[in-house]
């Protein structure tokens, strides 16, 4: 008798929704990674999604705004597990998120099972998410992974002299991507890439690759990130190897620069390029820096938002704006609020940012240099800013379509002018 | 619950009562009541429940049933049944359709699914011959480092498992007219398999060669004195397992419409050990509870910390602690557990009737 009271009990447990959702609130589902290498960059996607949120008053459209947080792991059967748990069990309406390319374009293919919600990518860059059969309803208001690299090649070319490179970078769609961008610019100025090393995201052992760099290079393009960034320059160092640095996006941001030990010192002179520069004296970078460190109390923060967390607030801002111009009406499958997102143009703290046909961001790339910011710590200087930055990299969609996707021999460095 | 398989260990021989009860009445009543929620789910759970609490645990328990099969029946305690999962995942996206048009072979599903199944059995039956010259410890070191080196080799190699990203859009056939991929077809579909593999696993363990098997785990010296080839049994063990596992693998690529290295990745190895291990490895039960407590800890872990105001990132501290929790009262396992439990409730009698005992 017992038993069948528990079943019962349990049965009724089951039946009630959980999402059940109030009509006067939209709900928001946070999904980042807080496990594997970019736990920390996560965590700052999460903050930033608070700061946004307070900054509207959790108000949009004359709604109350809620947000619910799904953890994954960087892997995309998490992330699609994850996703599909914010909608169909906490019943949300608008999905923030992934993180990490392969998580993105997993979500891709997810999309288009829900046509009805809205997913408004957080940070990750891979490239196919929005140019290979992209879903119509997956936002990407940040630039893609090639774009981050673009303008670093001529950079290094033009200002440092440095056109023989040896790269390292993550065995990863987003590694593969941003290397890309960094490649296609560095070989249209002339460069030549001499060999390209590949290394398992995640790895802790960098012996072998660090072992088998050339000699005979100007510098060696880096594009690994997070603890993995760390662990390199940490073998990097006892290796006693001091080959000048070229940074991929993720190299040199906040997650590296505050971590503790001198390894990250071998950052000193790199050149690196992103979609954000910690000192860009624009008004609107300052005060969103301002309202960041004001916000969360020091011990709890970054010195200045990192790169994850700019991702995932735009993509909050850009939720926001929707949601007012559609004066929080979610109807008709959210149609309205796909059109009010894909056509106006929104200003976030990088400048003034707009959706192509394929719903992916055209803007603005920083270029910096890591310093010594003379209190022990390093920091990033803006020292250039390459403005339109496009999907295709400045080739018309033919062009870029024909150069075919990233990979680990893509793009053919000869055959844009360069050597290698 | 008088549960409808032998407890493993114990040396019962039962007294049954002359006249032989017919084969219905021989099923006690909770695996009636047990039957009839299972397969009336769909009227009150959501699709979430059904597809991703109910679908994801039948195939991690399934998984787990696996290596329960052999930790329990065998004294072997592999790590390779997830790797084994996945390769039977990767042979469906390889040999069936998949959105990595380059490489999958768009055969039809009657071809695919027995390949799949035959390739991870090879692979598992070969794992197996290699593990099954160590023992103990040395059996969890061999399989563990043959997962690890399987899951690097998936993510490194292009030609055929197309690397760290893998394969995407791998959705079942569809069948008699039926999308298997919506919540109620996929639940009956995994709770089918499980079933199925749940009865042949009783079923192998009460023949010949489960009783023999069972025989060489407890002394396998004996066992060969009378004649048993003890290789031939724990090979042969490897590859039933094997086929379970990829049976369940199958069905978790279809779940994820993807699969992709991290799928068999070491955490997700260990994961399955755990699922084992907080079960209980004595029963085949024991693998579909651990798995139904980790897919909960696992999907609303983050919400029951946010509950009680706490930070949801630190999600994997509740599932850490939960099975530190349990492995420390209870060794053996949730069905340890309630094997206690019973056991008290046997002594201290009825509280209505007074009667001890049943």
């Amino acid at each position: 008798m017992r038993k069948s009271l528990v079943a019962s009990a349990v049965a009724a447990a089951f039946m009630m929704p959980s999402g059940a959702m109030a009509q006067d609130s939209i709900k928001l589902g946070i999904l980042v990674a807080l496990e594997g290498a970019f736990a920390e960059g996560g965590a700052d996607g999460v903050r930033n999604v608070e700061l946004a949120l307070q900054q509207a008053g959790f108000e949009a459209g004359g709604k109350k705004i809620e947000y619910v947080v799904a953890p994954s792991d960087t892997t995309p059967d998490t992330a699609v597990r994850q996703a599909r748990k914010l909608i169909e069990q906490d019943g949300v309406d608008i999905i923030i998120g992934p993180l990490s390319g392969s998580e993105g374009i997993a979500m891709r293919d997810y999309a288009k099972t829900v046509p009805d919600k809205t997913i408004i990518n957080g940070i990750s860059g891979a490239l196919e998410t929005t140019w290979v059969d992209p879903a119509p309803n997956f936002f990407r208001f940040n630039l893609d992974g090639a774009q981050w690299g673009a303008g670093l090649g001529t950079y290094v070319v033009e200002e440092k002299g440095w056109n023989r490179v040896a790269t390292v970078a993550a065995d990863y769609s987003f590694g593969y991507t941003n290397f890309l961008g960094f490649a296609v610019d560095f070989c249209r100025a002339g460069g030549e890439i001499v060999e390209r090393f590949w290394v398992p995201l995640g790895s802790s052992d960098f012996g072998g690759v660090i072992a088998s760099l050339p000699d005979d290079v100007d510098a060696i393009y880096l594009g690994v990130g997070g603890t993995d960034a760390i662990n390199f320059l940490n073998q990097y160092n006892q290796a006693g190897s001091e080959t000048n640095l070229i940074g991929g996006t993720i190299m040199a941001d906040q997650t590296v620069l505050t971590s503790r030990g001198r390894a990250k010192d071998a950052l000193i002179g790199t050149p690196t390029s992103g979609p954000l520069a910690s000192d860009d004296p624009s008004e609107a970078w300052q005060n969103y820096v301002k309202a960041y460190q004001e916000a969360f109390p020091e011990d709890e923060r970054f010195p200045s938002p990192s790169l994850f967390g700019v991702g995932y607030y735009i993509a909050t801002l850009a939720a926001l704006q929707a949601i007012n111009e559609v004066g929080g009406d979610l109807g008709d499958g959210q149609a309205a609020l796909h059109e009010a997102l894909s056509s106006n143009p929104l200003d976030t703290p990088l400048g003034t940012v707009e959706l192509n046909e394929n719903r992916q961001a055209s803007g603005s790339v920083f270029i910096t240099e890591v310093v010594d910011d003379g209190e022990g710590g390093l920091k990033n200087v803006f020292k250039a800013r390459v403005d339109n930055v496009t999907q295709t990299l400045g080739m018309t969609p033919e062009e870029f379509r024909a150069m075919g996707l990233p990979s680990r021999d893509n793009p053919d460095c000869a055959a844009l002018g360069g050597g290698g | 619950m008088a549960l409808a398989e032998p407890p493993l260990g114990r040396t019962t021989a039962p007294t049954r009562p002359a006249p032989q009860k017919v084969w219905v009445e021989r099923i006690p009543p909770i695996w009636w009541v047990l039957g009839l929620f299972l397969l009336t789910l769909p009227a009150y759970a959501n699709d979430f429940i059904l597809f991703q609490v109910f679908g994801w645990t039948f195939i991690l328990g399934m998984i787990a049933l696996s290596l329960m099969f052999l930790a329990g029946y065998g004294g072997m305690v592999s790590l390779i049944q997830m790797s084994v999962a996945a390769m039977a995942g990767y042979m469906v996206a390889i040999f069936g359709t998949s959105g990595i048009a380059a490489i999958s072979m768009d055969l039809p599903w009657w071809l695919y699914i027995p390949i799949a199944i035959l390739i991870a059995a090879i692979f598992g039956t070969i794992v197996g011959a290699l593990a099954v010259r160590t023992e103990g410890i040395y059996t969890i070191m061999i399989t563990l480092a043959i997962a690890a080196a399987f899951f690097y080799f998936t993510r490194q190699n292009y030609t055929i498992f197309n690397g760290y990203t893998g394969f995407n859009l791998v959705v079942p056939p569809q069948l008699f007219g039926i999308d298997w991929r919506q919540p109620v077809p996929f639940y009956y579909l995994t709770l089918g398999w499980a079933a199925i593999s749940y009865g042949v696993v009783i079923y192998v363990s009460r023949a010949p060669f489960g009783l023999a098997l069972q025989g060489i785990r407890d002394n396998p010296r004996r066992m060969a004195a009378l004649g048993f080839n003890v290789t031939a049994h724990r090979v042969a063990a490897y590859t039933f397992a094997s086929v379970i596992a990829a049976l369940a693998g199958i069905l978790l690529v279809w779940q994820n419409a993807q699969i992709a290295p991290g799928t068999a990745g070491i955490p997700a190895v260990i994961d399955i050990l755990v699922i084992a291990v907080i079960g209980g490895i004595g029963r085949p039960i024991g693998p579909f509870v651990g798995a139904l407590i980790y897919v909960l800890l696992r999907t609303f872990s983050p919400d029951v910390l946010l509950t009680f105001g706490l930070s949801g990132e630190r999600f994997k501290l509740l599932i850490g602690l939960g099975f530190l929790a349990l492995v420390f009262f209870s060794p053996d396992g949730v069905l340890g557990l309630w094997d206690r439990w019973r056991a008290r409730q046997a002594r201290r009698g009825d509280p209505l009737t007074g009667e001890k005992g049943e």
